[in-house]
C-alpha cells in the first residue's frame, strides 16, 4: 500500500495507569487522507464515550489531518484536557497544524485585573496536571498560576503549554486572577503564542536580571495582543532569582508599564549566593527588603516568594507575619490549605484598623472645622501617619474587615 | 436468572418485582406507608434440659457444630460483618458446607466484603444459591451479571433486623466471630486479640436464628464480661486458631482526607450545623468513618470548642477522633454501632460512656422507637443525587452493584440529613437528573454539600430561615448540577441495564424501594 505520511510518526502524550486521575494517554499515528481509526477504553464510557468519539472527529478536523489512528486510555479527563492531550499527539507525529481546536468559552470574558488589586497569594498549578485545576479557584486565592516553568518536566513543555491555553478558556477560577509562569525566553516566547491570545491577567517572568528581558516580553506581548486584535491590560510580575537580579530590582521594575509587582525565588536566590536555604530566611533578608524597596520606589506591589512546607501551618503563619511587616502585600502558596493562613497574616490586625480608624476620624474632624494640624487627644499626628491610616482603612473595607459599610461586603 | 419477573410500579415511580425468590413483596408505599400487623417471629422453643448442666457448651471443630446444627441443603446461614475485611469465619463456615456436600445455601451476612469473593466459587458450585446482604466489589460485580441464581436482597442495618424479627427472613443457622467468649456462649467484641469493638450486627441472629454458634479464637473463663451476646442464646462455642486478620478488622490509625476539595466540604459542612443553629449545647450528631466524614467531626470540634458547646452524645462509627471529644467533654457518650480504629477499641473496652449500641437501639422499624431519629444532625456520603435530592448509595452510575445499604438509609430519620460529596468524580457527575437507583427517598434528605456549594432541599424553608444572612455558598441543586455539566461536557448518558432484575433495594420497613437490572454485557 502507498502512503503519502511518514509511517514513522507516532505521537505519544497524556498519562497511563492506575493511580491517573482526570487525564489520559493518546497515541497518534498519522494515516492516509480519510482513515480514522480510534481505540478507545474509557473510565468514563458509559457516559461520554461517544461525546469523546465525537471531539477526537473535531479535533482531528480542526487540526486538519487528514488521516490518523488514535488511540486513547482515558481516566476521566475533561474535554478540555482531550483537546490539550490530542493535540500535543499530533504535534509529536510531526503535524504542525494550522488552526487548534479550542474547548468553547464557556465564560464571559472577565474584565482585565486593576493594576493594584488585592495579590495576598498566588496559587502554584503545575501546568501539566489539569486534575487540580477545575476546584482551585474555590479555595479562594487571590490569583492561581498556571506554571510552565520549574514544575514541568522539559519534555513537557509543549504539552503543558497546550493544557494552560485550553484551560484558560475551558476553566471557571471563581474570580481568582489567572497568572501564568512562562519560560524563559527564548522559550517563553512559544509559550507567549499560544497563552496571549487566552486572555490571562498576568505573566510571571522567571529568573529576572536585566530590564531587557522585561522588555522582550513586553514586546511579544504587544505583537501577539496586536494579532489578535486585543485590547485587554495584561501585567507583569518579573522574578528574581539571582543576585544580579537583585541589584537590578528597581530597573526591572520601570523596564514596562505592565509591571505591577516584584517577586523573588528564594531557591534559586540561595543557590546562586552558594547558601543553604534556610527555615528562616536569614540569607535572603537582604534580597526580600530590596525587593520591597525597589518595588516601593518604581510604585509597585513587593510579593514574597513561597513557605515551602505546607504541613507548617504555624511556620507559614509566621513567615507571613514577618513577611508583611517587612513590608510584602503577599506571598506564593504550594497548597490550598495555606490560603486562609497567608490572608490572615497579610490583612491588618484589630488593633491596627481600631488606630487607623480613630485617626481617619480624626483627619475628617480636622478638615470638616478647617484645621491644619489633626490631632488625636492631646498628640499631634503627623501627615504620613494619617495617608497611612487612611490606606489602612480602604484596605479594610475591601477585605470586609471593618463593621462599617457592612453592605458592600464582597461577593464570595 | 428468572426472566419472567413481573414488575409492578411503586410510590415513587420505580419499577419493582412481586416476587423475590420465591416470596411476595409489598411495593414501596412512602415513608412510613407500612403498617405492619400480626406478631414477631420466633425460634423453635428450647429447653435447658438439652444443655450441659456445667455449661460447658465447647465442641471440637466447626464442622462437628455445623453437623450438630443439622446443615442440610437450601438452610439461611448468617454472619455478622464486624471483622471487616479481616474476617475469616463467614468463609471457612461456606467453605465447610462445601466440604460437607451441602447444597442451595442463602447466605444473610450483615454485610460482605471484598475478603469473601470467593463466595462466588461457592455460587458456581451450588453451595451457595445467593446472597441478600450488601454485595461490595466482586460480588456486586458478580450479582450484576446476573450470573446468582436467586435475586440478590440488599436491605439496612435497620432493615435486616426488621426482616429478622417479623420473620421475613428466618435464619437457621447463626455464625458469630467473637473476639471473646466463654465456654457458655457468652461473648463480646471489646477484648481479645481481634478485637472489634461493638459486637451488635449480630445480635438479632443471636436472639431469633434456630441454632447458633459462637466462634473464638480468645476462650475466656466464665463468665466472659461484658456479655455483649448472651451464652443463653448459643447452642455451641468452637475455639479456633484465628477468626480474623487484625490488621484489616480495625486500622491501627483513621486517616483524614488530604484532599483540599474533600476538606472543603467538610469546613462547609461543620459552618452548615453551626450557622443554621443545630450546634447548640446538649445537640447530638453522626458522622460515619468515610474521608469527609471524619474531617467534619474535625471541624465540627473545633467550633464547638470556640463556642463553648458540646453534645449530650454522638452516634459512631467510632474512631480516634469521636474517643478525643468524648475526652475533652466534648460529648457525653458516644453510642456506637462499629469501632473503627484502635483508639475507638480501647475507649469501647474500657471507658463506660463509651456504649456499644446495636440495629435494635438505633435503626430498627419495629422497636418502638430508636435513637436514628433522635440525632439532630448527620452526615452522610452518596454516589449519586438527583435534582429531587433522592439519593443512590448502591450502584454506579453505570449500573453495576456497588455498595450495601448499611445504616444510610436509617440515618436519613435524624432531624437534619447532610449529605456531603464532591460535585464530580473525574468526569462523573455526582447530581444529575435521575439516579440510577433510589436508594433513599429525597423527602428525607434536607442539605446536600459540595465542594462549589451548598443545596438546601426546598422543602427545609426552615433551614433557609436560619441561614438568612449567613456567607455560606447556598445554591439551588440544579445550578451545581448545570455548572458540572457545563465542564463534564453536557449530561452524563444513562447506564445501559437490561430488563433482567437482579437485586432489589429494600426500604427501611421491608417494601421495595428500588430494583437493580442486570448490566449489559
Amino acid at each position: 500500500m502507498s502512503s503519502s505520511v511518514n509511517r514513522e510518526q507516532l505521537g505519544v502524550a497524556g498519562r497511563q495507569g492506575e493511580d491517573v486521575r482526570s487525564d489520559l494517554w493518546v497515541s497518534v499515528e498519522l494515516l492516509d487522507a480519510g482513515q480514522l481509526e480510534m481505540a478507545i477504553n474509557s473510565r468514563v464510557e458509559t457516559y461520554f464515550g461517544d461525546a469523546i468519539r465525537q471531539q477526537i472527529e473535531e479535533v482531528l478536523t480542526e487540526l486538519g489531518t487528514r488521516g490518523a489512528r488514535v488511540t486513547i486510555e482515558d481516566a476521566g479527563a475533561l474535554p478540555f484536557v482531550v483537546g490539550a492531550r490530542l493535540e500535543t499527539a499530533v504535534r509529536r507525529a510531526g503535524w504542525e497544524p494550522k488552526a487548534h481546536w479550542l474547548p468553547e468559552a464557556t465564560l464571559t470574558q472577565a474584565p482585565s485585573t486593576a493594576a493594584d488589586r488585592l495579590r495576598r497569594s498566588r496559587l502554584y498549578l503545575p501546568g501539566n496536571e489539569p486534575k487540580f485545576f477545575i476546584n482551585a479557584g474555590l479555595h479562594q486565592p487571590d490569583a492561581i498560576i498556571l506554571d510552565l516553568e520549574d514544575s514541568v518536566s522539559p519534555d513537557q513543555k509543549d504539552a503543558a503549554r497546550l493544557v494552560v491555553r485550553n484551560a484558560l478558556r475551558a476553566v471557571d477560577f471563581a474570580g481568582a486572577e489567572r497568572m501564568v509562569r512562562i519560560n524563559q525566553l527564548p522559550l517563553g516566547l512559544a509559550d507567549l503564542e499560544e497563552i496571549v491570545p487566552q486572555a490571562p491577567d498576568l505573566i510571571l517572568i522567571p529568573k529576572v536580571e536585566s530590564p531587557e528581558q522585561v522588555r522582550e516580553v513586553d514586546e511579544a506581548i504587544s505583537r501577539l495582543q496586536a494579532e489578535a486584535g486585543m485590547e485587554r491590560d495584561l501585567w507583569l510580575m518579573p522574578i528574581l532569582e539571582s543576585a544580579l537580579g537583585i541589584e537590578n530590582a528597581f530597573e526591572i521594575g520601570r523596564a514596562s508599564p505592565r509591571v505591577v509587582a516584584l517577586t523573588l525565588g528564594l531557591e534559586d536566590y540561595a543557590a546562586d549566593l552558594g547558601v543553604p536555604k534556610s527555615v528562616e530566611g536569614e540569607e535572603s533578608l537582604y534580597a526580600r527588603t530590596r525587593v520591597v524597596n525597589a518595588a516601593r520606589a518604581a510604585g509597585l506591589q513587593a510579593i514574597d516568594s513561597v513557605y515551602g512546607n505546607v504541613d507548617d501551618m504555624e511556620g507559614l503563619s509566621r513567615w507571613g507575619q514577618r513577611s508583611r511587616a517587612l513590608g510584602f502585600q503577599g506571598m506564593g502558596c504550594l497548597h490550598p490549605r495555606q490560603i486562609t493562613v497567608i490572608h490572615e497574616a497579610y490583612q491588618p490586625t484589630g488593633a491596627e484598623i481600631e488606630k487607623a480608624l480613630r485617626i481617619v476620624a480624626a483627619f475628617e474632624e480636622a478638615e470638616a472645622k478647617g484645621l491644619s494640624v489633626v490631632s488625636l487627644g492631646s498628640k499631634m499626628i503627623d501627615p504620613p501617619v494619617v495617608k497611612q491610616a487612611l490606606r489602612l482603612v480602604e484596605q479594610a473595607k475591601q477585605l470586609g474587615l471593618t463593621t462599617d459599610g457592612e453592605e458592600t461586603e464582597a461577593e464570595s | 436468572m428468572n426472566n419472567k419477573v413481573k414488575l409492578v410500579t411503586n410510590a415513587i415511580g420505580r419499577p419493582v418485582p412481586t416476587v423475590v425468590n420465591g416470596r411476595e413483596q409489598a411495593a414501596y408505599q412512602g415513608v412510613g406507608g407500612v403498617e405492619p400487623t400480626g406478631t414477631k417471629q420466633a425460634p423453635p422453643v428450647r429447653s435447658c434440659r438439652d444443655y450441659p448442666p456445667s455449661g460447658d457448651k465447647r465442641v471440637g471443630s466447626l464442622q462437628e457444630a455445623l453437623e450438630r446444627c443439622g446443615l442440610r441443603d437450601g438452610m439461611v446461614i448468617s454472619n455478622h460483618h464486624h471483622l471487616r475485611n479481616g474476617d475469616r469465619l463467614a468463609l471457612e463456615a461456606l467453605q465447610t458446607a462445601s466440604k460437607m456436600g451441602v447444597k442451595d445455601l442463602m447466605w444473610f451476612p450483615s454485610a460482605s466484603f471484598p475478603c469473601q469473593k470467593p463466595v462466588i466459587d461457592l455460587m458456581e458450585s451450588g453451595v451457595v444459591h445467593h446472597i441478600e446482604g450488601s454485595m461490595n466489589g466482586p460480588l456486586g460485580d458478580y450479582c450484576s451479571q446476573g450470573r446468582m441464581q436467586g435475586m440478590g436482597v440488599l436491605r439496612s442495618h435497620g432493615g435486616r433486623w426488621q426482616a429478622i424479627q417479623d420473620g421475613e427472613v428466618e435464619i437457621d443457622i447463626a455464625l458469630i466471630a467473637a473476639p471473646s467468649a466463654d465456654s457458655f456462649g457468652n461473648c463480646n467484641g471489646s477484648h481479645g486479640p481481634s478485637a472489634c469493638g461493638s459486637l451488635g450486627f449480630g445480635l438479632a441472629d443471636s436472639i431469633y436464628a434456630d441454632r447458633v454458634i459462637v466462634v473464638t479464637d480468645n476462650l475466656v473463663d466464665f463468665p466472659c464480661i461484658p456479655w455483649q451476646i448472651q451464652g443463653n442464646n448459643v447452642d455451641f462455642v468452637v475455639e479456633v486458631g484465628s477468626i480474623g486478620d487484625p490488621s484489616k478488622i480495625v486500622s491501627g490509625t483513621t486517616v483524614i482526607t488530604r484532599s483540599p476539595d474533600r476538606q472543603r466540604i467538610a469546613e462547609l459542612v461543620a459552618r452548615f450545623v453551626r450557622d443554621c443553629g443545630i450546634m447548640r449545647p446538649g445537640f447530638s450528631f453522626q458522622a460515619g468513618a468515610g474521608g469527609i466524614a471524619l474531617a467534619f467531626v474535625l471541624y465540627l470540634g473545633k467550633m464547638m470548642r470556640e463556642s463553648g458547646v458540646s453534645a449530650s452524645f454522638v452516634r459512631g462509627g467510632s474512631t480516634k477522633y469521636l474517643v478525643d471529644m468524648l475526652q475533652e467533654g466534648l460529648t457525653g457518650y458516644i453510642l456506637d454501632g462499629q469501632t473503627f480504629d484502635l483508639d475507638a477499641v480501647r475507649s469501647i473496652a474500657t471507658d463506660p460512656r463509651h456504649v456499644p449500641t446495636s440495629p435494635f437501639t438505633s435503626y430498627n422499624f419495629h422497636g418502638k422507637g430508636n435513637f436514628a431519629s433522635m440525632v439532630d444532625v448527620v452526615v452522610l456520603g452518596a454516589t449519586e443525587v438527583d435534582v429531587n435530592f433522592n439519593a443512590n448509595v448502591n450502584t454506579h452510575s453505570d449500573g453495576r452493584l456497588l455498595h450495601g445499604i448499611g445504616g444510610w438509609q436509617n440515618c436519613l430519620a435524624a432531624g437534619c440529613t447532610i449529605l456531603a460529596v464532591p460535585s464530580f468524580r473525574d468526569r462523573i457527575p455526582v447530581i444529575v437528573d435521575e439516579v440510577t437507583t433510589v436508594t433513599g427517598p429525597g423527602q428525607l434528605i434536607d442539605v446536600v454539600a459540595t465542594e462549589r456549594g451548598i443545596a438546601v432541599n426546598p422543602a427545609r424553608q426552615d433551614l433557609l430561615d436560619a441561614l438568612k444572612g449567613s456567607d455560606l455558598p447556598l445554591r439551588p441543586i440544579e445550578e451545581i448540577k448545570a455548572e458540572v455539566e457545563r465542564f463534564c461536557g453536557g449530561k452524563p448518558r444513562k447506564a445501559r441495564v437490561t430488563d433482567n432484575p437482579v437485586a432489589v433495594i429494600k426500604w427501611v420497613d421491608g417494601t421495595l424501594i428500588d430494583t437493580v437490572f442486570q448490566v449489559e454485557p
